[in-house]
């Protein structure tokens, strides 16, 4: 579309945006309250973030989610790049359409399915539950989404720099190191990210995957919810929200950065020939 | 997929092989297979054990055992389903709460990406941006954040309070209506951003040529605009209907007791009644009733992918 924006187009843009930031930024706002009333402003105060320090619990249960957030994003990252190259490059083979549904259908699915199954799958093999059932379940559905943002970098992909390549004698697992990861890199990076957020985010799949022991900050944060608002659990939400934040923020600024890199040894290239 | 770059089967080494292998094995592990058991389970009986159900059959003892177990399968868990009013009308009501919630979504967000899709190219970014950062934002907090918003003496209270448009508190939180707020906050990126996608690429001159020929602006709207972001359309409902017909967290802390969906029923009967096999018959059916739209968005999204390449 060409044509400029009215007037109409600048107020639902404003409205819109006003609906999905308000309530972050109010939360973020009253996490400062002196009060411990929600909706009381008693002052500015950071006591509440003080007092998290002192939480033990909600100190473990983080920690339990970073790792789980860690480990399940990097090998979802291989698992889920591994299924983009094989829905892009591999061509047809048995069971190609029951793969793709495989990838597709967790986008989707309810997490209160995929939870369900994987705790009688993990009944049915009688393992312990814990830190590495959790760790499988946001793998397995962390991977199709990772499937699909590497896949769209993949459909986009220029194949003649690596056909000559191999036809220069590389071998193809050297060619997808030294060529193809490079150029799907910030897909690749893109779905980490993504896998490692969802993973931190969940917490229907954790409850029903999890044991004794491994409790996630969304569990904690939950069961605290359910008994009221606090301050606390306001200030425990605005550290994640601004991690994310910065971390999506910085993301876009370096593949923005590569984006400017790459148009100008391009430019530089082509200067040099003419 | 572009035919092109079809390898032909014949020439595949056992590498190719492998990376074929590893995801394939892996989804069918933790993905498919798991669908089998919650099939088999929910076709077991209750019991008051660890874990509480009793198998109806079990595979190590070998053919014969199996197809005597396949007459004495039970499919009580499914008639108690049909017999008590709680789980039709669970079903009924997630399906219509996410069906009224994906109509709201739709027209919200339908301003919001034409109001991207019309702005200055320089803006897009840090648009597209904005819409995208909540998405990333933990769903619980934002879910969360409704609460403090919409109790009886929440911000949105007080605020209408204040300015004297209203007497005494409104009643929104734990009844449907805080439901019908929390989905559509909740997956309003998800329906934006393939709508915008499919209004970016819309052909501007068509609007002008219809302009042009007197055509007036609301109908070359309905004329040209909808049906060309069709697709966009039926990719962000899909993507808004679907999981939240299955919702747990925003009917579990935003709605009220009387708040019927079906995830909600699930997890209670899991959880708290500790019902092993009701619930995977609960599962069971939700996968049913969801296998329709599902198979249709993916059978779009092919379609999209295939019309790209």
């Amino acid at each position: 579309m060409t044509r400029g924006p009215t007037w109409f187009n600048i107020t639902s843009l404003v409205l819109g945006f006003s609906f999905l930031y308000l309530p972050i930024v109010l939360l973020v706002i009253y996490s400062f309250n002196d009060s411990r009333l929600v909706t009381v402003w008693g002052g500015f105060s950071t006591k509440w973030y003080a007092s998290l320090l002192q939480n033990d619990q909600l100190l473990d249960a983080a920690w339990v989610t970073l790792r789980v957030a860690f480990t399940s994003a990097t090998i979802a990252t291989v698992l889920g790049t591994l299924a983009a190259l094989v829905l892009v490059r591999s061509g047809r083979f048995i069971g190609r359409s029951l793969f793709s549904g495989m990838i597709f259908a967790p986008l989707v699915m309810p997490e209160v399915i995929l939870g369900l199954s994987l705790l009688l799958l993990f009944v049915a093999m009688d393992t312990a539950r814990g830190f590495w059932t959790v760790m499988l379940a946001h793998t397995t559905f962390a991977m199709c989404y990772v499937a699909v943002v590497v896949q769209s970098r993949l459909v986009g992909f220029d194949k003649s720099v690596e056909e000559a390549a191999e036809d220069l004698g590389c071998p193809p697992v050297k060619t997808f190191f030294l060529i193809t990861l490079p150029i799907i890199l910030p897909g690749v990076i893109a779905g980490w990210m993504l896998a490692f957020t969802l993973s931190l985010d969940d917490l229907v799949i954790a409850s029903f995957t999890t044991g004794p022991g491994a409790t996630t900050l969304p569990m904690k944060i939950y069961s605290q919810v359910r008994l009221g608002v606090t301050p606390e659990i306001n200030a425990v939400c605005t550290i994640l929200v601004g991690l994310v934040t910065i971390g999506v923020i910085a993301a876009s600024l370096v593949t923005k950065r590569q984006h400017a890199q790459r148009e100008r040894d391009e430019r530089a290239a082509f200067g040099a020939d003419g | 997929m572009d035919t092109e770059h079809v390898a032909a089967p014949a020439r595949r080494s056992p590498g190719a092989w492998l990376l074929i292998a590893v995801p394939y094995f892996w989804l069918f592990l933790f993905f498919l297979a798991p669908f089998l058991i919650v099939v088999k389970i929910s076709l077991s009986q209750t019991a008051i054990a660890i874990p509480p159900y009793v198998p109806t059959f079990d595979l190590s003892e070998g053919w014969q055992a199996f197809q005597e177990a396949l007459s004495a399968f039970s499919f009580e868990n499914y008639v108690w389903l049909t017999e008590d009013a709680l789980y039709w009308r669970s079903y009924l009501s997630s399906v219509s709460i996410a069906a009224v919630s994906t109509l709201i979504t739709l027209l919200i967000g339908y301003p919001i990406a034409y109001g991207m899709a019309r702005s200055p190219q320089s803006w897009r970014p840090t648009l597209l941006m904005l819409v995208i950062l909540p998405f990333w934002t933990s769903f619980l907090i934002r879910v969360y954040a409704w609460i403090g918003i919409l109790k009886n003496e929440g911000l949105l209270n007080q605020l209408l309070l204040t300015f004297g448009l209203i007497n005494e508190p409104l009643v929104i939180l734990n009844t449907n209506i805080a439901v019908y707020i929390g989905i559509v906050y909740s997956y309003l990126p998800f329906l934006v951003l393939p709508l915008y996608a499919s209004l970016e690429r819309l052909d501007g001159t068509l609007l002008e040529a219809a302009e042009d020929l007197g055509c007036p602006s609301w109908k070359a709207f309905w004329k040209i605009t909808v049906p060309l972001s069709l697709p966009g359309i039926i990719a962000g409902c899909f993507l808004v209907f679907i999981p939240a017909v299955g919702e747990f967290v925003i009917p579990d802390l935003l709605g009220g007791s009387d708040t019927l969906m079906i995830g909600k029923t699930l997890w209670v009967e899991f959880f708290n009644n500790r019902d092993w096999p009701v619930s995977s018959a609960v599962a069971v059916i939700l996968l049913l009733i969801l296998v329709i739209p599902i198979v249709l968005f993916q059978n779009q999204q092919q379609k999209m992918s295939e019309k790209e390449g």
